[in-house]
C-alpha cells in the first residue's frame, strides 16, 4: 500500500525543556518526508519558535496546559500545526521588529521569522480553547 | 550540544569566543552571564566571536541586541566576529546589520576600536 500523506500527532506539557525533543522529532520527520538540509532546518527552527510562544506566551508555562503538534506530509509540502491553551494575542497588531523603532527590542522576532521561512502561515484564536498556529513548507522548491 | 563561552584579551579588547548553540533557556542563559561579567567589570571593547555558533533562534538574538543595548548604554561597543552563513542571514533578514558591526577577520575587528 502507497502512503500518500503522513500525519503525525505529538502532546507535550507546557515544559521548555520538551522544545529540545521536539527538535529531535522534527529533525527525524523531515528527514523521513525527503526534506533537503534548508528545509529541514527552516522547518526545526520555524517550530522551535512556534512551540517556545506556546508554551511560554500561551501556556504561560502551566504544567496543567499542553501544547499539540500535528505533522502532515507528502511528496508536495510539510505542514505543522500547533495549538495551545492559553488565552491568544492580538495577532493583528505584532509591532514590526524590523521597523527602526523596534530594532533595539530584545524580543518579538519568533513569528516574523517564521512568517520569513515558510511558504504558508495562518494563525487563528479557538474561542475557549487557545491559539492555532498552521505553517507549511512546499517541497521541491529551492529555499 | 550546550552552549560554551571562553575569553581572551587581545590588546585591550576582550574577545568572547562563542561556540555551541544560543537558543531559549540553557544557551541564553550562559552568553548572559558570560557578558554580565564584562558589563560589571566596565569592559567597553567586545568582540563575540560566532564562529562555532552552530544555531541561534529568536531568543538568542534577543540576547544579543541586549547585549548590544547594555554595553552602548555605559559607552562600550559591542562587535560581532565570523558569522555563519545562517547567522548571517538571519541578522540580514531581521534588519540588524544595520545595528551590528560585523566583521570576518578578527585583527581587522580589533583594529576598529581604535
Amino acid at each position: 500500500m502507497e502512503i500518500n500523506e503522513s500525519t503525525i500527532l505529538l502532546k507535550i506539557q507546557s515544559n521548555l525543556e520538551y522544545t529540545e525533543l521536539v527538535e529531535n522529532i522534527t529533525n527525524n520527520l523531515t528527514a523521513l518526508a525527503g526534506c533537503n538540509p534548508d528545509q529541514s532546518y527552516f522547518i526545526e527552527m520555524s517550530l522551535r519558535e512556534v512551540v517556545s510562544n506556546a508554551i511560554q506566551h500561551g501556556n504561560k508555562c502551566d504544567l496543567n496546559k499542553y501544547v499539540q503538534i500535528e505533522y502532515r506530509f507528502n511528496k508536495d509540502y510539510f505542514q505543522v500545526q500547533v495549538e495551545d491553551q492559553g488565552s491568544g494575542f492580538d495577532f493583528d497588531h505584532l509591532p514590526d521588529p524590523c521597523n527602526p523603532e523596534n530594532l533595539l527590542k530584545s524580543s518579538g522576532r519568533g513569528i516574523f521569522l517564521v512568517r520569513s521561512f515558510m511558504d504558508d502561515f495562518s494563525l487563528d484564536f479557538l474561542p475557549n480553547h487557545g491559539t492555532r498556529v498552521r505553517f507549511m513548507k512546499k517541497m521541491g522548491v529551492s529555499s | 550540544m550546550t552552549m560554551l563561552a571562553n575569553f581572551r584579551k587581545v590588546e585591550g579588547v576582550h574577545i568572547l569566543d562563542l561556540s555551541g548553540r544560543i537558543t531559549i533557556g540553557e544557551g541564553t542563559l550562559i552568553l548572559r552571564e558570560a557578558l554580565q561579567k564584562l558589563l560589571r567589570s566596565h569592559e567597553q571593547k567586545v568582540i563575540l566571536n560566532l564562529a562555532d555558533v552552530t544555531y541561534i533562534d529568536s531568543s538568542g538574538i534577543g540576547e544579543l541586541v541586549s547585549a548590544f543595548t547594555n554595553f552602548s548604554n555605559q559607552g562600550g561597543n559591542l562587535k560581532l566576529l565570523n558569522l555563519t552563513k545562517k547567522v548571517h542571514d538571519l541578522l540580514s533578514i531581521t534588519k540588524l546589520l544595520t545595528v551590528f558591526e560585523v566583521f570576518t577577520d578578527e585583527a581587522h575587528a580589533i583594529q576598529s576600536f581604535d
